[in-house]
């Protein structure tokens, strides 16, 4: 089950927060298919938005085929995203780059600038 | 045909003390062709509404927004039929409001109880007056997250538990339509996420509409999907929130660009840059920086512009489609 965290002043669209959270979920391994996504009521229970953004959320989700709404029953995982998992050998690999990175005196947006280079070198042009 | 949870046509209240100004406003024109300075009229205490034409679908969050003194607690009484209009018309779930009265529930901002009750005393008041709808769980539910002791008097609480009561009774009558006027006012920062996820939730279980009205904004974005927003009596903006924020941008420019053909609300140059809320009519101008405002940009300059023309979208029809 996901935890979904609004933020109010970040100046993403609250459905677009969830939507963009569910897939983190999925490519983290958090989510996986056949995992329930919390009801619409347990959401705006926890997080005080309006039931539409949530219900506007799931069915984008569903037009991306990530998700599927069981009548009656809720709203079901049907695929993954990705195949680095939470705990997959090149997350431990990253992490050991990361600290190396630190130790080396980079600093955050450093690092971060040195990322986004890489990772649009090797994925130009790919779907994001 | 979409079902209404408020529908008002030409709605209209008059107080004692507004009508003396409209009188006075009358007055003030054919003195003012006459060239003399207009009379200057005492302000009313409590404000009037002067011919409200809008349409809430039923389901809605409907932020009710507005400057104190906008009018915005009269209108709740109205549609809860506290107040009976002085002209035109109000409809409350496709009835009159006395008509609807079981089916609703009104928490007036003083948040009215009996201070010699007890918690538990007036949730059993509840029951009592409710008896064919009230949902007694749901209502010692809402108390019970509050921490308050069922055995003590109302009068021995704080502002912020007794508003917990007040909604938990509101609740507990299970309304197609809640009205709440400034319901968050008297709560601590937990207490009001909590109690409006509990009204959320109410909400995407039961499809309860919901009108609040308040005049801090920033409590009421995410929560809220159509908008009221009410000045001097009138309705400055009305209709689904999405719509409103879409029809509206907030464009920086140069201070010799020209705004027409779009509609302005309010703008500002500031030494060579000109700062804007349009409703754009066709493309805007390129080089500008447009982007769509906030809730609170939104209200703020319309508040801050109270001569920018009042804009109505109503979705009642293609919904019904």
């Amino acid at each position: 089950m996901v935890e979904y965290r609004i933020d109010r002043r970040s100046g993403v669209a609250t459905y677009l927060q969830i939507v963009q959270q569910t897939k983190q979920a999925l490519r983290l391994g958090l989510l996986a298919p056949g995992d329930k996504l919390p009801t619409a009521r347990e959401v705006v229970e926890a997080t005080a938005i309006n039931p539409n953004t949530v219900l506007k959320a799931y069915r984008e989700l569903e037009r991306e085929g990530l998700v599927e709404a069981r009548r009656g029953l809720g709203t079901f995982v049907r695929k993954s995203l990705g195949a680095a998992p939470a705990d997959s050998p090149l997350r431990a690999e990253l992490t050991d780059w990361a600290v190396r990175a630190r130790e080396a005196g980079l600093e955050h947006d450093d690092v971060a600038a040195l990322f986004a280079a890489v990772l649009e070198e090797h994925f130009k042009g790919d779907e994001a | 045909m979409t079902d209404i949870a408020i529908g008002a046509a030409g709605l209209s209240k008059a107080f004692g003390a507004w009508k003396r100004t409209m009188r006075a406003r009358g007055h003030v024109d054919m003195r003012l062709r006459r060239g003399a300075r207009p009379a200057t009229t005492a302000p009313q205490r409590t404000t009037g509404l002067s011919q409200l034409d809008f349409r809430l679908p039923v389901g809605r969050i409907c932020a009710l927004v507005g400057p104190n003194g906008a009018g915005k607690s009269t209108l709740l009484a109205l549609a809860a039929g506290l107040l009976r209009p002085s002209e035109g018309t109000v409809s409350v779930l496709g009835t009159t409001p006395a008509a609807a009265r079981e089916r609703l529930a009104y928490v007036a901002q003083d948040k009215p109880l009996h201070p010699h009750l007890t918690v538990a005393a007036t949730l059993r008041l509840g029951r009592e007056l409710n008896p064919r709808r009230w949902d007694h769980a749901v209502a010692e539910r809402i108390v019970a997250e509050g921490e308050l002791d069922p055995d003590a008097k109302i009068r021995t609480l704080s502002g912020g538990q007794r508003t917990r009561v007040a909604l938990a009774l509101a609740l507990g009558k299970r309304p197609e339509l809640l009205l709440l006027d400034e319901p968050m006012a008297d709560l601590d920062p937990l207490a009001r996420h909590q109690l409006t996820g509990t009204l959320m939730a109410d909400a995407a279980e039961h499809g309860t509409t919901v009108v609040m009205s308040s005049h801090v904004v920033a409590e009421l974005e995410g929560s809220c999907d159509h908008l009221l927003l009410l000045g001097a009596g009138r309705i400055r903006l009305a209709g689904p929130l999405e719509d409103l924020l879409a029809a509206h941008r907030l464009v920086t420019g140069r201070a010799k660009d020209s705004l027409a053909p779009h509609t302005v609300v309010e703008s500002r140059t500031t030494g060579r840059q000109l700062t804007a809320l349009i409703r754009p009519e066709g493309p805007t101008t390129p080089g500008w920086q447009a982007t769509e405002p906030t809730l609170e940009e939104l209200v703020l300059a319309h508040l801050r512009a109270p001569d920018a023309p009042a804009l109505t979208l109503d979705d009642a029809q293609e919904a019904a489609v």
